[in-house]
């Protein structure tokens, strides 16, 4: 147990951790990586640049993913852009200025080491992707360009238009298809993993289910890569696409891995607001917006019903009349305050009454004045696709009209636990990207998801999981005809007939709305102890339903998109109650978690340093047995840690 | 809003498919063209569960497979024939971007999955595009490993050629120029991807091989030729232009004469 629960930082400076441990790692050859297996589930900016890269160094690598194609992997869906601390403009950014901001803007809840090493090589996963063709803005003098984002002062986003995470996927994605025609990677797409086989307690394989004929097929390797992204659907509604899910991770969580800070939820504070009950997901406004547009409410009630009554329309209400709250409160950043804290203005706004929609849960994002200072192209350059998107969903145009937005869920901070090699609790499993829960802390900066992604799989997983292969290419192939596979392949197929069993009269989506609803009631963007405590026994109630009442059609033996979710839905049960759990037994506010009970008398989230300043990672004990805490102490020997003031 | 829906339906890819028709009611005209598929399946499972009306072989073909992902326009997974156009009726937007205040109250909408040999039917309205991935394997990539990347502004990139560059690469690999087109070509999607790493000087020195061999990899999959109709620019939700596929044409040609 100590030893598997180790975070194993490298003693020394800061600075010098990274080069310490790369030459402490030890090496594989040449001809024993050609000897040794290794099986990359999920083909995100993590997985696809993790595949690619380990297939470059000559390991076979067979890599999985739920999609028709790796290309279509969640990633792709970032718009905003990417961190590097190249300091191209002169704006006094460094490695230390990127390492410090994502700790403060963590909410000191992140591991200095880590996050110290994904700013050293931030810059180089931007000179990788211009030699992959990614098209990055560029000056017209031809170099590259950069923007600003929330929760820092200076411009060291690298972009492509509002796709860049598009064009970093093609990127990672390319060199995939490289090493899939030199044959070092094997693909598998619309393979969904749905368990980790373990063989003398080392992961060894994993079970898939063929999403097009259904056949149940076993994959064995000499280590396993998670990289499966977060578990915001866990909410029903939120900003990810519709079958990102967290079952993978959360099955190796049943089979001995700990996950870690599961409460520490990202909601995003500029999306477009909920249209109704038919909703079936959330569509995020790239926070690039920010840069430009100013958030308000009205300042006069009155305003506010004329509004929601369709009276007047937002242009009408002149300058002296709107609350630029952000700005009004935040002075220092204004509307660049980190993500965490403009949701809860607009949640403060919106629950005081200012909410300018009929259901009362919007705020404005103002062009109109970006508009007069830059004038129309510019504005376009900058944002065109953005504005066109809003108009197509929402019939209603930004160069007129203010923007309505409203928070919502994004993305998780809080997954499998990894020690500073990224390897979990489990020997031979390595968590990378969303899935692992290193290095945002509490709340996350823009633009530095891609980031971490790339930084995990192309310059930090294929290094430090040589240490772990480096005695394993004497092993032989992993026979899947190992009783550990016959094992957890029955297991699958048994959960798969028991879900066809129930025949029940709810539709696996109507259950996923019921949990949403008590996520967001009591999981949400304020969270009090009774309140979760009652969350928790309605979601466990709701489990029950789901396991008695659902209803699955069709078959296994086929293409059944029912029961790719029905088996999905099985987990986010699970992981919404052990969120709460977590929510619950951190008594403090920080970063995207806000405890009512912990707040300073003018509504700001207080931390609690002295209780909480641990990453709480939490062991599967048993069906219906309450999960064991375990805490790693953070310490911050480079960084003096303060309450976060955006204010001056 | 009320819709009459006819809408293919293929249990797998030996199945021999034929056209059901449904009727929906009460849906938001803010609803996307997938909610209301989302409703319909609802429906359709609904109807399943009543042992009643299957004991009287009521039971229809359960709910409609369709692909679908980021319902945000970019990630390329939906597809769907709507009405005679891939996408659907909009201009340059993706089905999951397709609301329904679009149509007429009470209108009969037909829906089919992208019709073409290299897009072989799965079931109902999912078609197998792996043909696209296997073109790219074929040389769609630049040829260089982790870690022996430059400085990115050792190399400098017009503004202006960096941005034509980004128009060809905001190809989302749906497929629909390739259904659009009576030839079933993919000289769009090859064009843009070959476009877009040809106009970049990092690009340049694969960029003979690579035009021949997604070229080749394009015919031998069975995909047809471009004769200039431009139907795939007009349905192509990311407004790709067809310059692209003239560059591919200079690019294949440089190609040959320097064989």
């Amino acid at each position: 147990m100590a030893d598997k629960f180790n975070s194993k930082i490298p003693d020394g400076p800061l600075a010098e951790k990274w080069t310490k441990r790369k030459s402490e790692i030890r090496l594989v050859s040449p001809n024993n990586k050609r000897k040794l297996e290794i099986i990359v589930v999920g083909t995100g900016l993590g997985g696809a640049s993790a595949a690619a890269s380990l297939g470059e160094l000559g390991y076979n690598v067979k890599v999985f993913c739920i999609s028709d194609s790796p290309r279509r992997a969640h990633s792709i869906a970032a718009q905003g852009g990417i961190n590097a601390a190249k300091n191209y403009q002169n704006d006094n950014d460094s490695i230390y200025r990127l390492f410090y901001d994502t700790i403060k803007g963590g909410d000191y809840r992140s591991r200095e080491a880590n996050v110290y090493r994904l700013a050293e090589v931030s810059s180089a996963i931007i000179d990788q992707c211009v030699a992959q063709g990614v098209p990055f803005a560029r000056e017209y003098g031809g170099y590259l360009a950069n923007r600003s984002f929330g929760g820092v002062q200076v411009s060291r986003t690298f972009y492509a238009r509002g796709q860049t995470g598009q064009q970093l996927l093609l990127g990672a994605y390319a060199s995939l298809n490289k090493e899939i025609a030199a044959g070092t990677v094997k693909s598998y797409p619309r393979h969904e993993m749905l368990d980790l086989v373990i063989i003398n307690g080392e992961a060894k394989g994993i079970i898939t289910r063929n999403l097009v004929t259904g056949e149940i097929e076993r994959f064995g390797a000499h280590a396993v890569v998670l990289a499966t992204g977060g578990y915001g659907n866990t909410y029903f509604l939120s900003t990810n696409a519709m079958n990102s899910n967290g079952s993978a991770a959360w099955q190796c969580y049943k089979k001995g891995a700990y996950f870690a800070n599961p409460c520490f939820a990202q909601i995003h504070p500029t999306c477009i607001p909920v249209h109704g009950e038919q909703q079936s997901k959330l569509t995020l406004m790239s926070e690039s917006l920010r840069n430009d547009g100013r958030i308000w409410v009205p300042k006069k009630k009155e305003d506010v019903d004329k509004l929601r009554k369709h009276e007047i329309k937002p242009s009408q209400i002149p300058e002296e009349d709107r609350d630029y709250y952000l700005e009004r409160r935040y002075p220092a950043f204004g509307n660049l305050v980190p993500r965490d804290v403009a949701s809860r203005a607009a949640k403060e706004r919106c629950d005081a009454g200012y909410g300018v929609n009929e259901t009362g849960l919007a705020v404005f994002l103002d062009f109109k004045d970006a508009i007069a200072r830059l004038g129309h192209q510019r504005v376009a350059e900058r944002y065109g696709n953005l504005f066109e998107m809003y108009e197509k969903i929402t019939a209603s145009s930004p160069w007129k009209e203010p923007m309505m937005i409203y928070p919502a869920i994004h993305y998780t901070m809080g997954g499998i636990w990894v020690d500073y090699d990224l390897q979990t609790t489990i020997p031979g499993l390595y968590a990378i990207g969303e899935a692992n829960f290193s290095d945002h802390g509490g709340n996350r900066l823009g633009a530095s998801a891609l980031m971490q992604g790339l930084a995990d799989g192309y310059f930090i997983l294929p290094i430090t999981i040589g240490d772990y292969l480096s005695h394993k290419f004497a092993e032989p192939k992993t026979d899947t005809s190992a009783p550990e596979f016959d094992k957890a392949e029955a297991e699958v197929k048994a959960k798969i007939e028991k879900l066809f069993a129930i025949k029940g009269k709810q539709t696996v989506d109507s259950l996923h709305k019921k949990l949403g609803h008590i996520m967001w009631e009591h999981v949400g963007m304020a969270r009090e102890a009774e309140s979760l405590k009652v969350g928790i026994q309605q979601i466990q109630a709701l489990k029950k339903e789901f396991w008695s009442d659902v209803y699955v059609p069709g078959e296994n033996g086929e293409f059944n998109q029912e029961l790719e979710k029905a088996l999905r839905l099985a987990d986010f049960l699970e992981i919404g109650e052990l969120m709460a759990r977590d929510a619950l037994n951190r008594n403090e506010s920080c970063g995207g978690h806000f405890r009512i009970e912990s707040q300073t008398p003018e509504g700001e989230a207080k931390r609690d340093d002295e209780n909480y300043m641990y990453v709480a990672a939490w062991e599967y004990k048993g069906e219906n047995v309450e999960p064991e805490l375990h805490k790693e102490p953070l310490v911050y020997e480079n960084i003096k840690v303060a309450t976060r003031n955006y204010k001056d | 809003m009320d819709f009459n829906l006819k809408i293919w339906r293929q249990k797998n890819a030996k199945a021999k498919g034929h056209f059901e028709t449904y009727h929906i009611t009460g849906i938001e005209e803010d609803a996307s063209f997938l909610e209301m598929l989302d409703i319909l399946n609802e429906q359709l499972i609904r109807e399943g569960m009543d042992p009643v009306a299957v004991d009287k072989g009521c039971q229809s073909s359960g709910p409609v497979s369709f692909d679908h992902d980021c319902r945000e326009g970019i990630c390329g997974a939906c597809s769907l024939y709507i009405d005679g156009r891939a996408h659907g009726p909009d201009g340059h937007v993706t089905t999951c971007q397709l609301f329904m205040r679009n149509f007429k109250d009470g209108a009969t909408i037909t829906v089919e999955p992208w019709r073409s040999s290299g897009f072989p039917v799965i079931k109902d309205l999912v078609v197998d595009r792996t043909a696209f991935d296997k073109i790219l394997q074929a040389g769609g990539f630049i040829s260089v490993r982790t870690g022996s990347a430059q400085d990115s502004n050792n190399s400098l990139i017009p503004h202006d050629q960096a941005e034509s560059s980004m128009d060809a690469a905001a190809c989302i690999g749906c497929g629909a120029c390739v259904a659009t087109c009576k030839n079933g070509s993919a000289m769009l999607f090859v064009g843009a991807r070959v476009s877009s790493l040809a106009l970049l000087p990092q690009g340049r020195p694969e960029a003979a091989r690579r035009a021949r061999a997604m070229v080749a990899k394009m015919d031998e999959l069975g995909f047809g030729n471009c004769t200039n109709t431009r139907a795939c620019e007009m349905e192509c939700p990311k407004g790709i232009s067809v310059e692209h596929i003239a560059r591919l044409n200079r690019e294949f040609l440089k190609a040959k004469f320097s064989e």
